[in-house]
């Protein structure tokens, strides 16, 4: 299995999205070597604008621009792309709905040495609390390619939320990727482990250890966390009647929150949540999520756990 | 039909629309634009006289002389755009939008009411605002988004944001202006409505702000300072400012809050207060005694 950075393949996804949309144009934050915004930047030096570190600024420039027919990828950190400029992006982009796509890098603890400051876990939960924005966060590289076209190629506010480092490719070319559609990556009728980012690979690795010991776990990747896939979550809690959601991101106002919040709503089955409970620290990213209990393991620990709790 | 852009074409095919209106006639109409100000605030019960009425003349310098805009097509691809960044002023934008023939006068009545195309902060659900706003320090950024758009698209749009002095407490305002000058944003014009009020109390016991223009200039901005309720005044500054290549401009003009209104003026409780039914009446009839 081969690994790749989506922040890298973002970077030339908007390259070619650049050659075939004239309508887009790039603004970063000082920052655009890191989030490969850069390579937008050499290919259409007018169409890109480096705001230096001075994000309210460069979100309600980006309001400007989109209010004014252009098609707007926003990209820097993920700590500086939300909690930083959120007037700017609740006031300026979200309220009047306006076609500003924010690609955020480095998001969640995998950003690893330097520190809470840096590590965006709040993120998915402030994006998701913005009515109208579609909120995705892609499991691979190639998963990644296919969101960032999605969303120049609708309209509408965007949030796009990829990680720092290479991770594992799970999916080919034949993928279909649909905005606010999850994919069953595989089937089964113990339980159904939901989850979306860097955690589906290790949903997947969960999965094939506990099929080893009898236990059959659907697999859900959810990339799309709004809109969510509502029937998806609804079919896991009928199907298998309880659920783990994993996540690289706190428990509350992430995905654990909207899977608890749709099958309350609709078939409220036990679930378990693999995510984050408050601050990391500074450290390599492989030691820090087996601290932060962001692994395989605890997903099968949380599947076992909630089977026992089946009515 | 005084400016040269007045023959534009617009989209509809007509000649610039008939918008444009003599100084005399300015003169004048301020009358009843500050009596819709302080018609709507008071219906509404609640609202932001002191400053719109200090930006009365400002707007009615752009709306009916210097901007190249089409009521009947508010999207109008080529048209200059006004930004209200102190969108609490929204009264003042309102009533010229309405007088310009964007929407009926009379909708002026149903200001901060339920299901009303005119909420309480300028929002682009109404027909000619162009800018979502209600917190401060945003417009700048916008305004450059705009102007930055324009220029790529290699149109002649001009873009033109009215700050409140208050407002340049904002740090956001300073990054819009470092970014502005960065990039060369000719087409754009800041306007700041130095009434020296602001919600809490006077600028200089709020948060000094002097030397404004100084500030301005050493951001790189070409920066005039004008009496912003003398129409010749202002249309020299706006005329001038289309003339500077390769630098934005501040315009920094000295306005009296409240204008027009004896027991407004200068009154920092009149920031953000609707007046009473008795001082409505006082009000109406002191400005119809200025005819």
């Amino acid at each position: 299995m081969t690994s790749a950075a989506p922040r890298e393949i973002f970077g030339s996804t908007l390259v070619e999205l650049g050659h075939k949309y004239p309508d887009i144009v790039v603004v970063g934050g000082d920052l655009n070597k890191s989030t490969f915004a850069n390579l937008f930047g050499y290919e259409f030096p007018d169409r890109f604008f480096d705001l230096g570190p001075a994000e309210q600024n460069m979100m309600s420039i980006a309001a400007g621009l989109a209010s004014s027919g252009k098609t707007v990828f926003a990209s820097t950190f993920a700590v500086f792309a939300t909690g930083r400029p959120y007037d700017q992006i609740r006031v300026g982009i979200s309220q009047p709905h306006l076609n500003v796509k924010i690609v955020a890098t480095h998001a969640g603890i995998m950003t690893g040495e330097d520190g809470v400051s840096a590590q965006g876990i709040e993120d998915l939960s402030l994006m998701c609390a913005l009515p109208g924005f579609t909120v995705i966060v892609p499991s691979d590289a190639p998963e990644t390619v296919l969101a960032v076209k999605a969303a120049a190629e609708t309209y509408g506010p965007f949030y796009i939320r990829l990680g720092r480092p290479s991770i594992p490719i799970i999916h080919d070319q034949n993928y279909q990727f649909q905005i606010g559609k999850a994919e069953v990556i595989k089937d089964g009728s113990d339980a159904s482990i939901i989850a979306c980012g860097i955690m589906v690979k290790a949903a997947m690795d969960a999965a094939e250890t506990l099929s080893k010991d009898g236990i059959h776990c659907r697999v859900i990747n959810m990339a799309t966390l709004q809109p969510a896939d509502v029937d998806a979550i609804t079919s896991a809690a009928k199907d298998t009647k309880a659920i783990v959601t994993a996540e690289e991101h706190l428990r509350h106002g992430g995905l654990n929150s909207i899977v608890a919040q749709t099958v309350t709503e609709t078939y409220p089955v036990p679930i378990e949540s693999v995510s984050l409970t408050g601050y990391a620290e500074s450290g390599k990213p492989a030691a820090l999520i087996e601290k932060y209990g962001l692994t395989s393991k605890a997903i099968v620990e949380s599947v076992t756990k909630v089977i026992k709790r089946k009515k | 039909m005084v400016n040269e852009k007045d023959s534009t074409a617009t989209s509809s095919g007509s000649p610039f629309p008939n918008v444009s209106i003599s100084v005399s006639d300015m003169t004048s109409r301020a009358i009843d634009i500050r009596m819709d100000i302080l018609n709507m605030i008071a219906e509404g019960g609640s609202g932001h006289p002191g400053g719109s009425l200090s930006a009365v003349e400002l707007l009615s310098a752009l709306y009916f002389k210097t901007m190249r805009h089409d009521p009947n097509d508010p999207k109008w691809e080529y048209r200059d755009k006004f930004i209200l960044s102190k969108a609490h002023a929204c009264p003042v934008l309102y009533a010229h939008l309405a007088h310009c023939g964007y929407f009926p006068i009379e909708e002026l009545l149903t200001f901060r009411k339920i299901d009303s195309r005119i909420q309480g902060h300028s929002h682009i659900k109404t027909p000619g605002v162009e800018m979502s706003g209600g917190s401060l320090g945003q417009g700048l950024s916008f305004g450059l988004g705009a102007a930055l758009s324009a220029r790529l698209d290699t149109n002649q749009t001009r873009v033109y944001v009215l700050l409140g002095d208050g407002e340049c407490d904002e740090g956001q305002i300073w990054e819009a202006a470092m970014a502005a000058t960065h990039y060369k944003a000719d087409n754009l014009v800041a306007i700041v409505d130095r009434n020296r009020i602001q919600n809490d109390n006077w600028t200089k016991d709020v948060m000094n702000l002097e030397p404004l223009p100084d500030k301005w200039k050493a951001f790189g901005w070409n920066t005039v300072e004008i009496d912003g309720h003398n129409f010749s005044d202002i249309l020299n500054a706006l005329g001038t400012a289309e003339k500077v290549k390769g630098q934005p401009t501040a315009i920094i003009a000295s306005t009296t809050k409240g204008k027009g209104v004896s027991f407004m003026e200068n009154n920092p409780d009149f920031h953000g207060k609707a007046p009473n039914p008795e001082q409505l009446d006082q009000a109406l009839t002191e400005l119809e005694n200025t005819r």
